[in-house]
């Protein structure tokens, strides 16, 4: 019976490797029945490689972007022409410039000066620092949060779970603008305050997703198994949830920067985020925005900036989250 | 007579990134005539579905097709663009997917799902949708044809939803039917139920169907014609008759091996010699066990009451009984992840904490759970190396190198490569990971093991395969096992003890020999006739007996007086079954029967098995033979 089957084997060593061995263990064993072709028992390659991130065409470029901005942050000041507070006063030849509000982009000040007559290409790349600074550790400090909480409280559950839970809708009721304007009204604005802001009032929704994606795995049989096994609260949160919750809750990381990033942007608009003269892109588009009426462009560039970053991070989002499902997907064929 | 559907030398292939195609599927010929029913048969791996689904000119993501032609009505469905297709889909040929419970959506009611592609590819109106379902609803004998259209699907049970799955499918009358493992989840039970209503429907709408399984038990029922698949090509077609009584490639033959023996008695071997010990390794006594908490501390849904079971050292006790019988919940009380509400689980003697947080970590140990599901029981971000170490460095407290060499030695025992130990469980298949889940509880070097279904969710050659595997273990390691399952034949062939749960009540326990040869008691003997047989006219010929009469197609409930199974047995007594608890008689030592007949007419009717016993009179539990306990 065996030779009959023998040449086929070749066709089943697909991806298994360790096949032989295997064979070996099985023929030495001497398996009943099935004794005759071991390799019945490697039961064919029907779990496919794993499989890392793919980026696509697009992916690459915004992570192209992302990078970018990035490295700006990094070393923006020592690389930007002018200091983002420095007053452009005389031209290139050292000739004082009657009004240097609103100037259109010219070879000294590349995208144009502001309503005080200050470098924009310089202010976006110092704001660079500051819009992805604040908004990267408010995310952060948000994530940290919200982790925590959130599948800590899927874990423990009970009254715990209750009480955590109540608190936190109560801090989604409130629009987020208005619990920012209340708190900086009371302590003023400064930038740890608004870090530390951001963070808790977006770590209320990420505490929502890790619950969810906590309770989501805390019903799946490994973790039942690792209960069984006699595990302790810390190993089962850090062993067997949070490498599960991993890959959803970076997507939603990007997000969440985001969100942090448009809301500081929103908040600097109203004149209550970062104070000047440190710039930021959002107090940027405020601060110019009567230079629309001039037709300066003044207001535009910061926003392109804010539009580059956020969107291109939302393309990774994407990319990432379309391989996930894709997964997803098979799964469930 | 032209071929309804046809494949021609069908190529279909796999295109890994970056690495060179692999053929799936390896040119495979095969016709389907106008109301024939094609099994394809093979294990997993074999192709079989993949090649089902080229019938719907559709592959899985990653498969291409790469040659030869899927005809259906003289149209390729390969060639076909995709409008055309589309509408070939909706009319010439209906899929029914393996699981029904994953097929419906729980949110809408089932007369909706059922008439929705019909009404969506234009067929017909909604009216006329309904009252064709409804004459389906007939055909396949579901409950209330008129009503379970409006109910919506956790309201009906697993079999119900298989039937209606295959209305959904039948509703636009199309000429293909493609049938998926269809009754692969099922009880032996509910799959006769199911296979029946399959089988007639079939035969009077006329259509063709492709059934695709790896039970040749199942496709002798059902089948005219077999293809027997095997990497992806065609070992052996032809009719069924010939196939099953002639079977000319010793594949084939080696696949009627594999197919389980009939539930005999004789196979289990007990352990002898120095394992052997007078206390039970475990016992669970007086248990009252279920969902939910009242105030006053009892469950708001019972499922277990007054189960008293021990387990020998040594000793597979293996525990059966359709779903919902309360098996996993008599396991998960031993294993302490559901605390009992009443009563005591005794290990070697010494009186466990019916919670799992006050047992000592050494009695955990002891006590070892293994998961029905490895899919889901071992976490897909943990190398294997770690889910089996774990055990090793949280009870033995081993470290490092040792651990790894341990790792690797039990690794070997479950007969898997050492270099595993560098994998995810994503990468291995179905029955490698159930060997992982079995690994990880030997790591813990227990003496008792709760096996759950381990056997339940892989196909037969693999199964048999773990069951092999089981046999030796207990040979080497001298570990108690319980093995729970709805198979019959698999406990049959290597339990030393059966306990058959009912209801969440014992019905009859002892040895196996005991238990089965003969079965005494009538729900015994309905779970041993459901058992498929690989016969052509075996369907029919258990569909006359009966229990199959009686017991079929009912569902189990749960009673808090009386006998449960009354409303489903043959031999009941009007007056007495349903009103007083049975009593417990002993045949002989260890072999317990819950039944109000006495044992001499429960032999007696064993005896006659074809007619219907009314003449008995109402037997009271204070009689000779019998214990009162």
């Amino acid at each position: 019976m065996t030779n009959g089957n023998s040449d086929r084997d070749v066709d089943l060593t697909l991806g298994q490797p360790a096949r032989g061995e295997v064979a070996r263990a099985e023929q030495a064993e001497g398996i009943g029945t099935c004794q005759e072709d071991a390799s019945i028992y490697d039961e064919l390659p029907d779990a496919p490689p794993k499989q890392g991130i793919r980026l696509s065409r697009i992916g690459w470029l915004a992570t192209g972007i992302v990078a970018f901005w990035v490295i700006i942050a990094f070393v923006g000041p020592y690389i930007a022409p002018y200091h983002e507070a420095a007053f452009i006063e005389d031209d290139l030849a050292g000739n004082p410039i009657d009004d240097p509000t609103f100037m259109t982009p010219n070879e000294q000040t590349l995208l144009g000066t502001d309503y005080l007559g200050r470098d924009i290409f310089s202010r976006i790349i110092w704001g660079a620092r500051t819009t992805i600074g604040i908004s990267f550790a408010a995310t952060t400090l948000a994530y940290v949060i919200g982790i925590i909480l959130g599948i800590g409280t899927a874990v423990s559950g009970g009254w715990m779970d209750t009480i955590i839970s109540r608190i936190n809708d109560a801090i989604l009721s409130f629009p987020s603008i208005m619990l920012g304007l209340i708190v900086i009204a009371a302590f003023g604005s400064s930038i740890p305050l608004l870090i530390v802001l951001a963070g808790i009032i977006y770590a209320s929704s990420v505490f929502r997703i890790a619950r969810a994606l906590g309770q989501d795995i805390m019903v799946q049989d490994f973790v039942e198994a690792a209960k069984a096994r006699g595990e302790g609260l810390w190993w089962i949160i850090t062993r067997e949830v949070l490498p599960n919750a991993a890959m959803p809750l970076a997507t939603d990381f990007g997000l969440r920067l985001v969100f942090i990033i448009l809301f500081i942007s929103s908040l600097s608009f109203l004149g209550l985020g970062v104070q000047p003269p440190i710039s930021d892109w959002g107090s940027m588009v405020r601060e110019n925005l009567q230079g629309l009426g001039y037709g300066s462009i003044a207001p535009i560039m910061p926003a392109i900036a804010i539009a580059t970053l956020t969107i291109s991070i939302n393309l990774i989002v994407d990319d990432i989250s379309a391989q996930a499902g894709g997964g997803l997907a098979k799964k469930m064929v | 007579m032209t071929a309804l559907f046809e494949t021609r030398e069908l190529k279909i292939e796999a295109r890994p990134h970056g690495k060179p195609p692999i053929p799936i599927v390896k040119g495979v010929s095969f016709e389907v005539q106008p109301g024939q029913v094609v099994a394809l048969i093979g294990e997993s791996g074999s192709g079989k579905t993949t090649i089902s689904l080229a019938s719907l000119g559709y592959t899985k993501p990653g498969l291409y097709f790469s040659g030869g032609e899927a005809l259906l009505n003289g149209k390729d469905m390969i060639a076909l663009g995709p409008e055309d297709r589309r509408s070939m889909r909706g009319q010439n040929v209906a899929y029914l997917a393996q699981s029904a419970a994953a097929t419906f959506n729980p949110a809408l009611k089932i007369g909706e799902q059922v008439t929705e592609s019909a009404v969506v590819h234009g067929f017909m109106q909604q009216g006329d949708a309904t009252k064709r379902a409804e004459e389906l609803y007939h055909a396949l004998e579901l409950p209330a044809p008129d009503r379970i259209g409006y109910r919506y699907p956790h309201q009906v049970s697993g079999g119900q939803l298989q039937r209606l799955m295959a209305a959904m499918a039948l509703v636009s009358k199309p000429n293909l039917l493609v049938l998926d493992e269809p009754t692969t989840a099922l009880d032996v039970t509910t799959q006769i139920e199911v296979l029946k209503a399959f089988k007639k429907v079939i035969r009077e709408e006329g259509s063709a169907a492709i059934y695709v399984t790896h039970d040749l038990a199942v496709v002798a029922q059902i089948a005219d014609h077999i293809v027997v698949l095997y990497g992806g090509e065609v070992m052996e077609q032809g009719s069924a008759e010939q196939i099953i009584s002639h079977p000319g490639h010793s594949y084939t033959r080696r696949l009627m091996a594999a197919v389980r023996p009939a539930p005999t008695a004789g196979l289990g071997v007990a352990t002898e010699g120095e394992h052997r010990r007078d206390v039970p390794a475990l016992e669970v006594k007086d248990v009252m066990a279920g969902y939910g908490l009242n105030p006053d501390g009892t469950p708001m849904v019972t499922v277990l009451r007054d189960i008293n079971v021990s387990i020998e050292r040594g000793h597979v006790v293996g525990v059966i009984g359709e779903s919902g019988c309360g098996k996993s919940t008599l396991a998960r009380v031993m294993a302490g992840l559901l605390p009992a509400a009443e009563g005591e689980v005794i290990l070697d003697g010494t009186e466990l904490e019916a919670k799992l947080e006050d047992r000592k970590r050494d009695e955990l140990r002891r006590v070892q759970f293994v998961f029905q599901m490895a899919d889901t029981a071992l976490n897909p971000k943990q190398y294997i190396g770690d889910i089996v170490g774990r055990p090793l460095e949280f009870y033995h407290g081993l470290k490092g190198r040792k651990k790894r060499e341990r790792v690797a030695e039990i690794l070997q025992m479950v007969e898997l490569p050492t270099v595993f130990a560098n994998r995810f469980p994503g990468e291995l298949s179905g029955g490698q990971k159930q060997r992982i889940n079995l690994a990880r509880a030997l790591a813990a070097n227990p003496e008792v093991l709760l096996c759950d279904e381990v056997t339940s969710a892989l196909d037969t050659i693999v199964g048999a395969n773990v069951i092999k595997l089981l046999t030796n273990l207990r040979k080497e390691t001298g570990v108690s096992f319980v093995f729970i399952s709805h198979d019959l034949s698999t406990v049959a062939s290597f339990a030393d003890d059966i306990v058959v749960l009912y209801a969440g009540r014992v019905v009859e326990q002892g040895p196996t020999d005991e238990v089965l040869t003969p079965p005494f008691h009538p729900y015994t003997r309905l779970l041993i006739t459901s058992v498929p047989e690989l016969r052509v006219g075996w369907l029919e010929a258990t569909m006359e007996t009966r229990e199959a009469a009686a017991g079929i197609a009912r569902a189990v409930e749960m009673t808090a007086i009386g006998c449960p199974f009354y409303n489903r047995c043959p031999v009941a007594i009007d007056g007495t079954c349903d009103k007083v608890m049975p009593p417990i008689r002993v045949p002989s030592s260890g072999h317990e029967i819950a039944c109000h007949r006495t044992l001499d007419e429960l032999v007696e009717d064993q005896n006659k098995p074809q007619q219907v016993l009314h003449g008995y009179e109402t037997v009271h539990p204070d009689e000779e033979d019998e214990k009162h306990k």
